[in-house]
């Protein structure tokens, strides 16, 4: 790849893992109590693809990451807060409802029309990348129709590794059943990632990466467009939180011994 | 109201027989389609499809329609939507259910929107109500359960292994076995750009994440901290868990801070990578009972449990988040102590079994 590869990274907004969440049902479909007031972060799987995109736009000259992030323009402004720090990238913001009771084809069709509609974008050196769920909707399905209106043929998902061939093609390592990887090649791009962890540390936070970023980011924000997440046909019939409550046994006054002969036991029934 | 259901299945790796969660999906869909008077279609996947068919011949279904060739053997993108593009038209059913493998995770999102339809995956239950199918499925990584439905169709949906019983073929009189029709699909060279070059594990001695334990045995940060001599004891913890893992048969899960630790040139227990992660950014398995050991138990983590039905921790923090309703048993005890009898009992048990092994030899 001698002129780079332009890596688009999709990622939306997830309420903070520590919050408790508790569904509402809005005139529209069920939705989260406060959703608003939630502090919010990258989707963690996305931000493990971003910081993927940023480490392989480092290794390749010329190449350029964009993220293209859905959510209420006031959460995104927060979150870009923390994650215009860690990596470059150029923002490209939609301004639309980041609940992961939205439906996965209604998503996929904002993500890659805007896709499609990033000036300069060359097909020929595109990856998408993207987290292969989303700590929100869970489904893993957003990034596939992605691909799939993109006209994309080579998708992977569950990626850990994504190898560089001396040849321009692309190793890469899906996650499969049983802790294992299934490892193909691709002749190169286009082609959409769906990242699992990856083996990346989180980034530091570097104050100059972030005065460059926030340069763009703010004019992106003001000129987000608001775009409606149809339902598309889909119905809740009721959306709840787990009901089991356990009555937890804690034990303080047993010998290690005796503790674990008791563990024993259970663990033999 | 669905009138056709299609079972969509690929071949295990085996290549003679399906994967034991499309068993559990077909059982699904059978029971389904008698509830509802739907016709019953069935979709293999594979580079040779006959002997895992033949598995399920007989389990009543109007159509086995087949996608063969050196081309499907392995997980790929391109190949497989085509395969699984191509049945589905072919059977034009309504309500399309598979397994949520990787496989398929891969690429019947995909297939949804070649066919105009709409898909939904991790769904635990498909049930009648009202007279509409309904499908449950979880939401913000278990936190929120919903059941929707959908007007547009096709409508694709994965199941998650574990929520239902598998497909038996019956003793008392299988029903006639399906005439097996193959579907011809050829690839453009388009679809040939990616080739599976093999599969990459952990050698079998070394391998601690074993699905179908019964056991899901979770190490939290607390192992590789400072213990009450002030030193970290990494060594020792690795021994520990090893053992219990020799011993117990369990599979092994971590949770995000320690698996973490690996990337942030911490002290790692070196067996454990982003594999074994359970949680919110990590995997949700399905074991009949789970033992957390210095884990916190905080949220984030405990998300990765909610298929876990018998929960046991060990802390020394008597007010951890498994104290919280989190756990059925919380023992405020030194794991470190705890598992070191336990393996010590495990042993001992073990020790009358592999001398009388022995002696028969």
């Amino acid at each position: 790849m001698t002129n780079g590869y332009h890596i688009v990274v999709c990622g939306s907004i997830v309420p903070d893992p520590l919050q408790t969440l508790e569904p509402i049902l809005a005139p529209s479909g069920p939705a989260l109590k406060n959703e608003m007031m939630l502090p919010a972060i990258l989707d963690p799987w996305a931000a493990h693809a971003l910081y993927e995109a940023a480490e392989l736009a480092a290794k390749v000259a010329g190449s350029k990451v964009w993220l293209v992030s859905i959510g209420p323009k006031a959460k995104l402004q927060q979150v870009m807060m923390t994650i215009a720090q860690r990596v470059s990238f150029e923002f490209v913001p939609v301004d639309a409802s980041a609940s992961g009771f939205a439906d996965a084809q209604a998503t996929a069709a904002v993500l890659a029309e805007t896709i499609q509609g990033i000036p300069g974008l060359d097909r020929a050196r595109l990856l998408v990348f993207g987290g292969w769920e989303s700590a929100s909707r869970g489904a893993g399905a957003t990034m596939q129709l992605v691909g799939e209106r993109l006209a994309i043929l080579d998708q992977f998902q569950g990626v850990d590794k994504l190898n560089l061939q001396a040849d321009g093609s692309l190793e890469i390592l899906e996650r499969i059943e049983g802790g294992r990887h299934q490892a193909s090649t691709c002749l190169g791009p286009p082609a959409l990632f769906g990242w699992a962890t990856g083996d990346l540390p989180e980034p530091r936070n570097n104050p100059q990466v972030g005065m460059a970023n926030m340069r763009t980011v703010m004019p992106a924000l003001q000129r987000a467009k608001s775009m409606p997440l149809p339902a598309n046909g889909l119905h809740f019939l009721s959306a709840s939180p787990p009901k089991q409550q356990r009555q937890t046994r804690v034990v303080k006054d047993l010998s290690a011994e005796q503790i674990a002969r008791e563990i024993a036991e259970w663990i033999g029934k | 109201m669905s009138h056709s259901i299609l079972f969509l299945a690929h071949v295990s790796e085996s290549g003679s027989t399906l994967p034991k969660a499309a068993y559990e999906v077909l059982g699904a869909a059978v029971k389904l389609s008698q509830q509802i008077g739907a016709g019953l279609t069935i979709g293999v996947i594979g580079s040779n499809v006959e002997a895992a068919a033949e598995t399920i011949a007989a389990a009543g279904a109007d159509r086995i329609l087949m996608v063969t060739g050196p081309d499907f053997e392995t997980a790929r993108y391109a190949s497989d939507a085509a395969a699984a593009e191509a049945i589905c038209r072919a059977a034009g059913a309504d309500l399309i259910l598979a397994p949520a493998t990787s496989r398929f995770m891969r690429v019947l999102a995909g297939v949804a929107h070649r066919l105009n339809g709409v898909v939904d995956t991790h769904v635990t239950s498909v049930e009648v109500v009202n007279g509409e199918v309904c499908a449950t499925r979880w939401y913000y990584r278990q936190r929120i359960e919903g059941v929707i439905r959908r007007d547009a169709r096709p409508w694709i949906v994965l199941l998650e292994s574990g929520c239902n019983a598998p497909w038996v073929q019956s003793a008392l009189g299988a029903a006639a076995k399906a005439v097996v029709e193959e579907i011809p699909v050829t690839l453009s060279d388009a679809a040939k750009r990616t080739v599976v070059t093999g599969v990459r594990a952990p050698k079998s001695d070394a391998q601690t994440i074993r699905p179908d334990a019964d056991l899901l045995f979770v190490a939290g940060a607390g192992w590789t901290k400072r213990q009450s001599d002030g030193k970290p004891h990494v060594d020792q913890a690795e021994t520990l868990i090893l053992e219990f893992l020799r011993v117990s048969g369990a599979s092994l899960g971590g949770s995000k801070s320690l698996v973490d630790q690996s990337g942030e040139s911490q002290a790692v227990l070196r067996f454990m990578t982003h594999l074994n992660q359970v949680g919110q950014t990590g995997s949700t398995p399905r074991h009949p009972k789970g033992l957390s050991t210095c884990c916190h138990g905080e949220e984030p983590h405990v998300v990765g449990w909610r298929f876990i039905n018998e929960r046991r921790a060990v802390n020394l923090d008597p007010n951890c988040g498994w104290a919280r309703g989190k756990a059925d048993v919380l023992y405020v005890a030194d794991a470190f102590e705890v598992m070191a009898k336990l393996n010590a009992l495990f042993s001992e048990r073990s020790q009358p079994l592999v001398e009388a092994a022995t002696l028969n030899t």
